[in-house]
């Protein structure tokens, strides 16, 4: 079989992308449908801007206005944020540590579908009598009386979700461990192969705790279990740890991603190594282990006791040690560094005062005490807008502009990405910092509206309009985004001249197997080192050109998917309706059916004959 | 590489699991898939024991007077009994003796058919006792940590068989050495986690 | 990085070496199959003589992890080398498990 690519009709470019196996395409694939939800989260934060714009409004109703923010967090933190970074990690990760491939490509397109169908069906809710009212930490006793099917959605939708997280992160830990470049010791793997393969394993310890929770929670609600009822002898308790156990790693999930874009963009734009290379590994898997033993902060206000309290608010505050050793290594990165600021480096500059101020609310939240009186208020909202937006959101704008000419050959605009970035710099802080003040005057979070005389009215305008600041910032980006595709000017690889891992050293467009020779790994910042050699490839090869192995592209992952969204349907309805039961059976039938397929029929891949290789120019 | 290549005694390698690198991907894989697992099933455990005997009031079930110890002891011995036959089904995949191994792993899926009935029997009893599902948090916990483990087995269960029928008549290779491999690692697991729970909920359950 | 296993011909002489090898260990994975039988023997005996419950308890949760480290050393291999990596994340699960349990039997709100 000729094994290089030809072009394509619309159908047989649709046919490639549902059974690719590919992480460069499913990485796309994961940016695609990561954005599309982050403009749905996007439109209902702004709804949520406009019901509070101003005192006694009746844009929404208080129901609604329950779903929205509901589905806005969910939406934002499963749907939108992890997916964008896990279309980071796939892009450029296997490329940083040069290998063809991530270590289970079938495992990583199943990863992606069910992500994106666990998605789907969630924000199927909205036209199915009703969104999850409970807001995203779904806690029991609330989610229990919650009527209507909305929690249901929730919770079969991200249960399918997060088993598509789980297999990535078990993908991408194998990838690290087992497919590193000859040379590429781990203490020369680039600083985001390492934030992923930190996430990575938060991932697979963190999930299971939340996918055990949210069982209990379809059982107690479809099922006729009593985990939560405190009648039968529940205890709602249980699945606020359960939640938390997987939501305080989760923030780690997705900070550390944005920690690694970060570094890599100022030592590429310093045109400086990283400063403190040992001691920023030393840290990320510092803050990964401390992620894991802080979880309780979150229920300080539960009553379990000074000494639990004492406990969590120590360990805590200690995340800010590593953590601020983070910040001081970005900064002496750029000291006296020949430094470019170009869009990707303005929102790395722009990251750490914006960060900074998260995490020192963060510290005076893990003071116990002082929780009592900032806890459900606005100030706790300013807090995690403040290291989520200001951490995650910068990380992924910066990347967006950073990654594109890798993963699509082409240049966002400069000047668009310019105007981008002030639009939605300052859009952000007009719109949370003033939400720390309304926290101190006792504005609750989650309310849905306020009276006139609570003098919150002018706070909460300067606050929805800055909302609309990062509005036409996401905007412009799309029209870049646009205009950018559509005149497809080719940039070849290296556009940002100064790359310094192996991703920018890989002929563009990127060839289907990555790289032609397995690539020698000389040190830490290896293109850099090459280039400073003067070696024009910019790679040293481990091996003579020979044959390459590759893994067959397979429909079934999509098939296993729809299985488990068909069956969803019917646990969602058991009870309820007659064909539930029937619809349950009949989607797992499908999923596990597929599953013995996969495992009956043999697939042994195919491989690129040497001979197609040396013919293949692949990348100019 | 041919996956089909066949192999003798002499030739087959020490580690035919993790020779090739979707072998030793695989092999990784999975010992981190059951790390996983590890923390899925100590957030059961944890969760039985905050629930355990807690119910409505007046609840008459609790652990001391409900479980049957003889049963629990017969189920511990055929389970590990058959963890041991899994091993002896490894000897003889590292010394290319493809008819033992089959045999061996025949006689683990009739140990865990075993334990499976008599598990399907010790709930049918309980469920005839009144002791439901929905009766309790603690029968909710109960079932469902056990249950899970049950689950398990099931999937264990299908997938040794399933290898068993596929590669029948095909013998050795290194495409399917890691399957076996991984198998009966997750066998084993499941035997682990059985340790626990006869441990914890069935010994320190009668002990109160 | 090479997807090709290399084609190793043993001699006679290992062969036999390691025909040998393989036996003694397969007759060390009995023996551990015994302790772990009567490991099992004692904690129902423990529990069925009917001791005291802060003798039982300890005693029954140690025999428990006893034979879990036989499992994993032995039946799963963890002993042989290529393992330090599942090892660590093993360990980690475990530690994690550990706290888990500890939290849920200590702050659920009982009192």
């Amino acid at each position: 079989m000729s094994s290089i690519a030809k072009k394509k009709g619309f159908g047989s470019t649709l046919w490639d992308y549902l059974t690719t196996v590919d992480h460069k395409k499913i990485a796309v694939m994961y940016l695609a449908a990561g954005g599309l939800f982050f403009v749905i989260g996007g439109i209902e934060a702004m709804l949520i801007r406009i019901q509070l714009a101003k005192p006694d409004n009746d844009f929404v109703s208080a129901g609604l206005f329950n779903e929205i923010i509901t589905m806005h967090g969910t939406t934002m933190i499963f749907l939108a944020a992890m997916p964008i970074l896990f279309g980071f990690m796939n892009a450029v990760m296997p490329l940083q540590i040069g290998a063809r491939d991530v270590a289970f490509p079938f495992l990583n397109s199943l990863g992606f579908w069910l992500f994106l169908f666990g998605g789907i069906f969630l924000n199927l809710s909205w036209f199915m009598g009703g969104a999850p009212d409970a807001g995203w930490t779904s806690y029991a006793s609330l989610s229990l009386a919650s009527p209507g099917h909305g929690i249901d959605f929730y919770a079969l939708g991200l249960q399918i979700a997060g088993a598509g997280t789980y297999i990535g992160g078990i993908n991408f830990l194998v990838t690290i461990i087992n497919m590193r470049a000859p040379g590429m010791t781990y203490m020369r793997m680039p600083l985001f192969t390492w934030t992923t393969f930190v996430a990575s394993a938060l991932i697979l310890f963190a999930f299971p705790p939340l996918t055990v929770g949210i069982f209990f929670l379809i059982l107690d609600r479809m099922f006729g279990a009593n985990f939560f009822d405190h009648t039968m002898g529940g205890n709602t308790i249980i699945w606020e740890h359960l939640f938390w156990i997987f939501g305080h790693p989760e923030v780690y999930i997705l900070i550390l991603p944005a920690f690694g874009i970060f570094s890599e963009i100022f030592a590429l734009f310093a045109r400086k190594r990283l400063f403190g290379y040992s001691s920023m590994v030393f840290a990320t898997v510092l803050i990964g282990f401390l992620g894991f033993m802080v979880w309780a902060h979150h229920m300080f206000t539960v009553g379990l006791g000074p000494t639990a309290n004492a406990i969590f608010a120590v360990a805590t505050m200690a995340i800010a040690v590593p953590t601020g050793m983070k910040i001081f290594n970005w900064l002496l990165t750029i000291w006296g560094g020949s430094i470019k600021v170009t869009t990707p480096m303005l929102y790395a500059l722009a990251f750490i005062p914006s960060f900074v101020a998260g995490g020192v609310t963060g510290i005076m939240q893990a003071a116990a005490p002082l929780d009592y009186q900032l806890h459900d208020s606005y100030f706790i909202v300013a807090h995690f807008h403040y290291v989520i937006v200001g951490g995650v959101v910068l990380a992924i704008l910066a990347a967006v502009h950073l990654y594109w000419p890798l993963m699509f050959n082409q240049m966002l605009s400069e000047k668009l990405g310019k105007w981008t970035f002030w639009f939605f710099f300052i859009g952000f802080h007009l719109t949370f910092f003033i939400q720390h003040f309304l926290g101190l005057m006792g504005m609750p979070r989650r309310v849905f509206t306020f009276g006139a005389n609570q003098g919150w009215d002018l706070f909460n305008l300067i606050s929805s309009i800055g909302a609309a600041f990062m509005a036409v910032g996401v905007v412009i980006l799309v029209v870049n985004i646009i205009i950018t595709v559509v005149k497809n000017v080719p940039v070849g690889n290296d556009p940002w001249e100064d790359g310094r891992t192996l991703e920018w050293a890989i002929p563009q467009p990127v060839p289907f197997y990555n790289f032609k020779q397995t690539p020698l790994v000389r040190g830490l910042d290896t293109f850099w080192i090459e280039k400073m050699e003067g070696n024009k490839e910019g790679m040293t090869y481990a091996e003579p050109l020979s044959d390459i192995h590759m893994p067959n592209g397979s429909i079934i992952p999509i098939v296993m998917t729809i299985g488990l969204f068909i069956g969803a349907f019917g646990a969602l309805y058991n009870g309820e309706k007659d064909w539930a039961i029937p619809v349950l059976v009949l989607g797992l039938a499908i999923t596990f059916g597929a599953m013995a397929v996969r495992s009956l029929k043999d697939d042994h891949g195919f491989h690129i004959h040497k001979e197609d290789l040396m013919n293949d120019e692949g990348g100019k | 590489m041919d996956f089909n290549k066949k192999y003798t005694p002499q030739t087959w390698p020490d580690h035919p699991e993790q020779v090739t690198l979707e072998g030793k991907n695989k092999f990784l894989g999975f010992w981190l898939f059951l790390g996983g697992e590890t923390v899925l099933f100590a957030s059961l455990f944890a969760t039985y024991l905050a629930l355990k005997n807690k119910g409505p009031s007046g609840m008459e079930f609790s652990t001391n007077t409900l479980f049957e110890l003889p049963l629990v002891f017969v189920m511990t011995m055929i389970l590990l009994t058959s963890s041991l036959t899994s091993v002896y089904a490894m000897y003889h995949m590292k010394n290319h003796n493809f008819r033992g191994m089959q045999t061996w792993l025949a006689i683990t899926v009739l140990l865990g058919l075993a334990f499976l009935g008599l598990e399907i029997y010790e709930f049918n009893h309980y469920v005839h006792l009144g002791f439901t599902y929905g009766q309790s948090a603690f029968s909710s916990a109960f079932f469902t940590l056990v249950g899970t483990h049950g689950l398990h087995v099931v999937v264990g269960l299908v997938w040794i068989i399933l290898l068993i029928l596929r590669n029948a008549k095909r013998g050795f290779s290194l495409y399917n050495a890691p399957k076996y491999y991984t198998a009966s690692l997750y066998w084993h697991f499941i035997d682990v986690v059985w340790v626990f729970i006869f441990t914890v909920v069935y010994l320190m359950g009668v002990v109160g | 990085m090479s997807h090709d296993a290399q084609v190793y011909v043993r001699s006679q002489t290992e062969f036999e070496y390691i025909k040998q090898k393989r036996k003694k260990d397969m007759r060390n994975q009995v023996t551990s199959f015994a302790i772990m039988i009567f490991l099992t023997l004692i904690a129902f005996t423990a529990v069925a003589a009917g001791f005291s419950v802060y003798l039982i308890v300890p005693v029954i949760l140690l025999l428990a992890a006893v034979q879990v480290v036989l499992q994993l050393y032995y039946f799963m291999h963890m002993s042989e080398e290529n393992h330090q990596v599942a090892a660590f994340f093993l360990y980690s699960a475990v530690m994690l498990a550990f706290t888990f349990v500890l939290t849920f039997l200590t702050i659920v709100w009982w009192g």
